[in-house]
């Protein structure tokens, strides 16, 4: 008796969790489809889909998402490799050095960002360094570098250092061992920490908007948008980024699920 | 595969030595650098393996046998020291060029892929051709009997299964030499038992040099044509099984392998060869083919299962010391008997259940043991 009021209990926390995580994400998708008449888009009018035919009516808001995708995409390609290349190093090998790698990196993940966005504006005013696309590029990659190399190398730490070994006496070159079998291995690692990597390119504001310059990105945009009211269609592309999101999600989680039982 | 010798015909003979060994460690030597100390793993091996023998490494862990076989296998460069398969020296030339292959204490199989592929990985290496990757594939899972389990992954299956994938890995490459880490250590009791004897099965199938590493003294006697007793970095006896437990050649030798009494005393002469040690007031051993001299302290073993244990003073040319019964244990099959002498030394006697259950002696009883002079060996210390 008193465990199945246990269990019950359980469910509906569990319950009260997911509705306490899901509602904000709930309210922004179907405020997508509100028919407001004012500019602000904060009380339900009724439904309407006619928002997603007019995302054309603000050609920044679809600029400033396509500098988001892209930047969060060219971010992401660049923090993934140098990311797995250091995880690797701090898994797999005793170097000199290796204690401050850790605590510059750890030092990188727990720094505020407001902190880190001040510093890197100054660091690229001093340097004459013009702020815009690339700076933004570069600062993405400098913030989420960090959780790449964490992920990778707890994926590394794990692994068996005899099946290289078996590899290599099996005929394998070193090239080949990391590609055919050290590679597969970490492969979770290395995308969860790029499904991570992008995941914080994408929705950057801070250190964006000090490194930014000229350049807007979907963030910046909706800050800049707060003042005058923001469209539904700011719901609409969050609700598609969302969408996406969650797709990569499921699709990673049905493949690791296939790769365990496989 | 054309270095098949000894055959199936004389299982425990060991095969011939031909004029080159398989392989073959001169004088090698490996030394760490721990907290800038010189740690010396390896203190100066120098042992050849004939091609087709089964041999093994025994020793207790630390005693640098599994790095002596990582250096035959090339994980570890020796510090000093020649590494030669089939007379060439190896000893500068990668893991992956070197023409042995090896079994790991954890299997280290590839986990994202099937059981063909795991044991087509050496051969698809080599640009084997197709059609000859699927026969000698095919033919090898056959043998260590994984027919059907092809598209398995490894953690499918169980820990023999596993096991035997790790074997057809290797041997599907048809290696000079096989070389097996602790290979069966992550086994059950049974399953272990019965992996020896095919191990052994397999071994005589594919005529393939074995060295094997292990810390099982049991292991070792079964399988091996012969064993290098390491212990401390150095071999202390590179001999046959039965040599190797019947005639120790040191005291660390003699413990290690089986349940060992170490006995000394001063020879009081030697008569046709063999010393005699009497031991005061309490009996005397004798020991053939002791080499020594009157005058001379020796140390001689012998056998628990040597020992005779009875209540009436033994008569005729052999050992007989007398003791106290200390303690006495069933084991089944036999009694073990400790027995206690006057010096303090405790010795370890069993006797076979051979006729029944009742023992000879209980605690506390006064007994004597005896045992035939070519059954006390002297030892070096």
């Amino acid at each position: 008796m008193r465990r199945r009021l246990g269990d019950r209990l359980l469910f509906g926390y569990v319950w009260l969790v997911m509705l306490w995580l899901f509602l904000p994400i709930a309210v922004m998708i179907v405020f997508g489809f509100n028919d407001t008449q004012s500019k602000s888009n904060v009380s339900w009018q009724g439904f309407t889909l006619k928002w997603w035919g007019r995302l054309g009516d603000y050609p920044e808001l679809l600029d400033a998402v396509y500098n988001s995708i892209s930047i969060a995409l060219i971010a992401t390609l660049i923090t993934t490799v140098l990311g797995t290349l250091l995880g690797l190093a701090l898994g797999r090998h005793r170097f000199r050095g290796q204690g401050a790698t850790n605590l510059v990196m750890f030092a990188a993940i727990s720094s505020p960002e407001l902190v880190m966005g001040a510093s890197l504006l100054s660091l690229f005013v001093s340097a004459g360094v013009q702020t815009g696309y690339r700076t933004i590029v570069i600062a993405h990659v400098l913030f989420s570098v960090s959780f790449v190399a964490v992920t990778v190398r707890a994926r590394v730490v794990g692994l068996d250092p005899s099946v290289e070994e078996a590899a290599r006496d099996l005929g394998a070159s070193s090239w080949v061992t990391f590609w055919r079998i050290t590679f597969p291995m970490i492969l979770p690692g290395v995308v969860a920490g790029a499904l991570l990597a992008f995941a914080l390119s994408i929705d950057d504001f801070v250190i964006t908007q000090f490194t930014s310059g000229a350049t807007v990105t979907f963030p910046l945009w909706i800050y800049g948008a707060v003042r005058i009211g923001i469209p539904p269609q700011v719901n609409i592309v969050g609700t598609c980024i969302f969408a996406v999101g969650v797709l990569i999600a499921v699709v990673n989680s049905v493949t690791a699920r296939r790769r365990a039982t496989a | 595969m054309s270095n098949i010798q000894a055959g199936t015909g004389a299982v425990a003979a060991v095969p011939d030595l031909s004029p080159v060994p398989a392989i073959e460690l001169d004088g090698v030597v490996k030394e760490y650098l721990a907290r800038g100390e010189t740690v010396q793993a390896v203190k100066g091996v120098s042992l050849g393996v004939a091609a087709g023998e089964f041999f093994s490494l025994l020793g207790p862990s630390g005693c640098g046998k599994t790095t002596t076989m990582r250096m035959i296998a090339g994980f570890e460069d020796p510090t000093r020291g020649v590494v030669r398969l089939h007379g060439r020296d190896v000893t500068d030339v990668p893991p992956n060029k070197r023409d042995v292959n090896m079994v790991f204490q954890s299997y280290a199989l590839f986990p994202h892929m099937s059981v063909w592929e795991n044991v087509a990985f050496g051969l698809r290496r080599k640009k084997v051709q197709d059609a000859e990757i699927r026969r000698r594939v095919g033919a090898m899972l056959e043998i260590v009997d994984l027919t059907g389990r092809e598209k398995r992954r490894p953690r499918e299956m169980s820990g023999g299964q596993q096991q035997r994938v790790a074997l057809a890995r290797a041997l599907v490459n048809e290696p000079r030499a096989l070389l097996l880490d602790e290979p069966l250590g992550a086994l059950d009791l049974k399953l272990r038992q019965a992996m020896q004897l095919e191990l052994k099965r397999i071994q005589r199938e594919v005529g393939i040099t074995f060295v094997y590493v292990t810390h099982d003294q049991g292991e070792a006697l079964t399988m091996s044509d012969r064993i290098a007793v390491m212990n401390d970095g150095l071999v202390e006896q590179l001999a046959a099984p039965r040599e190797i437990y019947e005639r120790p050649a040191t005291a660390f030798v003699a413990g290690f392998i089986g349940t060992s009494n170490l006995l000394s005393g001063t020879v009081e002469r030697v008569v046709d060869g063999t010393a005699v040690l009497p031991l005061a007031g309490y009996g005397r051993i004798l020991a053939a083919d002791a080499a020594c001299e009157a005058g001379a302290t020796i140390t001689v073993t012998v056998r628990p299962e040597k020992i005779t244990i009875s209540t009436e003073e033994p008569t005729g040319d052999v050992s007989a010391v007398r003791g106290t019964v200390s303690e006495v244990v069933y084991l089944g099959t036999s009694n073990s008997y400790a027995v206690g002498l006057p010096d303090g030394a405790e010795v370890t006697v069993y006797q076979q259940n051979a006729h029944d259950s009742s023992t000879t002696a209980e605690r506390g009883d006064s007994v004597w043991l005896s045992w035939q002079p070519h059954h006390s060996y002297a030892i070096g210390s």
